[in-house]
């Protein structure tokens, strides 16, 4: 990579103070910012230093920590057991094991891709994204924003009596997806996002009377048809479309089960 | 910058650009192992252990392994050649080219699980993509690999 002067940053406020100058890159697990060898970098900042890679679990929520490599939060306990395995299974098709040990909660969020497995569902999962200025935001807003000069320091996962559950359809095993959707079930609403169309996943709700009233075929339609697709090499915006039909109904029916 | 590192078990330091990629610095070490397949993080070709967890080298800045352990297929000849011996009966090699990523990533997997299932082994090698062989034969080998560690893989 071509970088200039790097700092492994001894607080938060050293970070944000040194992003703020031109020419400045905060570094997660590096694997994206490697994709351009060539882009100068006058300052890499370094957050490897400052205790950023770690999950709390509290009684009201998962803090984890922009540092996490999506390897750890795949595999964290808590996560599994609250989102019932749906961490696993939106990470474990993401390149392999070295590349899952060195990406990052924090970097995935910031970059704000499209094709984001961890975007689509850390939305259904309702995340906060706290900044290290600007405070705590839901992430739907955060996506409009990204980081701008601010550091993402944590993103927050409320804990719910709920249910989750994640797919992804696939060319090969460990491509990017062509479409991505999630379902996260609480006492009252119905949360769905649908990613990689192949813009950036979003989110809708819908009320867990209305879909039991549905059933999960009508309500799969639902979700799917409130978004938009587009064609690109993977698929076309019709194919987009139907898959993302099959995946909402399979998620509502494994998450809502003998309730629609 | 100056960073001291461990590689292979023995300190040493150097003083390096701050945009190296590990790769490029374990080559000047003299660890030929150690090699770039895509570049793009990728392959699996440039896997190395950095404090025992397998990394790819072509996405790791070399300053980040200051004050860390790193371990290329030069400090593992013994369990690399245990390994081979299975590759070799089982014909799990063809041009040998994705070879040394592989072989670091099936040493930290037998590290790793005790009774894995085969699914649990497509997975951790999954970024490991091998032009030649169709995987079937890697499979076998690390199969009777398992077993000569005492272990075993489930189906
Ligand atoms: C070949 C390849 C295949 C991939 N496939 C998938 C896939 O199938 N599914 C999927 O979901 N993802 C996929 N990804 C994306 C990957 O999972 C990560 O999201 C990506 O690598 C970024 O994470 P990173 O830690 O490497 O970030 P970096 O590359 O270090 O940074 C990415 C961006 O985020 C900024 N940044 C990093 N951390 C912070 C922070 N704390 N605060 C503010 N800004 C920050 C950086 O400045 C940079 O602009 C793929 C990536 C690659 C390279
Ligand atoms: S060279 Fe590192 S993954 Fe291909
Ligand atoms: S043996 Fe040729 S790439 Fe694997």
């Amino acid at each position: 990579m071509n970088i200039v002067q790097y700092t492994k940053a001894a607080s938060l406020e050293e970070a944000w103070e040194l992003n703020q100058g031109r020419g400045a890159v905060v570094l997660g697990g590096c694997c994206w910012l490697r994709l351009s060898p060539q882009r100068r970098i006058a300052q890499a900042i370094d957050l490897s230093g400052l205790g950023l890679d770690a999950i709390e679990e509290r009684d009201d929520s998962f803090k984890i920590g922009a540092m996490v490599t999506l390897g750890a939060f795949g595999s964290h306990e808590g996560l599994l057991t609250y989102t019932k395995g749906a961490v696993k299974e939106a990470t474990r098709h993401i390149v392999g094991t070295q590349f899952r040990n060195l990406a990052t909660i924090g970097g995935s969020i910031s970059g704000r891709f499209g094709f984001s497995d961890i975007w689509t569902l850390l939305l259904a999962l309702d995340a906060d994204v706290e900044l290290y200025k600007g405070g705590r935001v839901p992430l739907s807003d955060f996506g409009k924003t990204g980081p701008g000069k601010d550091i993402v320091s944590h993103i927050i996962v409320p804990k719910k009596s709920s249910q989750t559950a994640y797919a992804s359809l696939r060319l090969n095993e460990t491509d990017f997806p062509i479409i991505a959707a999630a379902v996260h079930v609480d006492g009252k609403d119905v949360r769905c996002a649908i990613g990689a169309r192949p813009g950036r996943a979003e989110v809708m709700t819908l009320p867990v009377d209305t879909v039991k009233t549905l059933g999960c075929e009508k309500a799969g339609r639902e979700f799917a048809e409130k978004v938009t697709y587009e064609t690109n090499q993977r698929g076309s915006s019709e194919y987009r479309h139907d898959m993302a039909v099959v995946l909402c109904r399979r998620l509502l029916a494994q998450t809502m089960g003998d309730d629609v | 910058m100056m960073i001291t590192y461990w590689l292979n078990g023995k300190k040493s330091s150097a003083d390096i650009e701050p945009g190296m990629m590990l790769y490029d610095f374990l080559r000047s070490q003299g660890c030929y192992s150690v090699k770039c397949g895509c570049e793009t993080t990728n392959c699996g070709l440039c896997t190395v252990w950095v404090n025992d967890v397998p990394v790819l080298s072509c996405a790791v800045l070399a300053v980040r392994i200051d004050g860390c352990q790193v371990t290329t297929l030069e400090g593992l000849q013994e369990d690399a050649k245990e390994f081979a011996y299975y590759m070799g009966l089982q014909g799990a090699d063809q041009c040998g080219f994705c070879n040394p990523g592989f072989v670091m990533n099936v040493l930290a997997m037998v590290r790793r699980f005790d009774s894995p299932t085969e699914d649990d082994i497509k997975e951790f090698l999954s970024g490991n993509l091998c032009r030649c062989t169709g995987y079937m034969s890697h499979m076998r080998a690390i199969k009777e690999y398992f077993k000569a560690k005492g272990k075993e893989v489930r189906s």
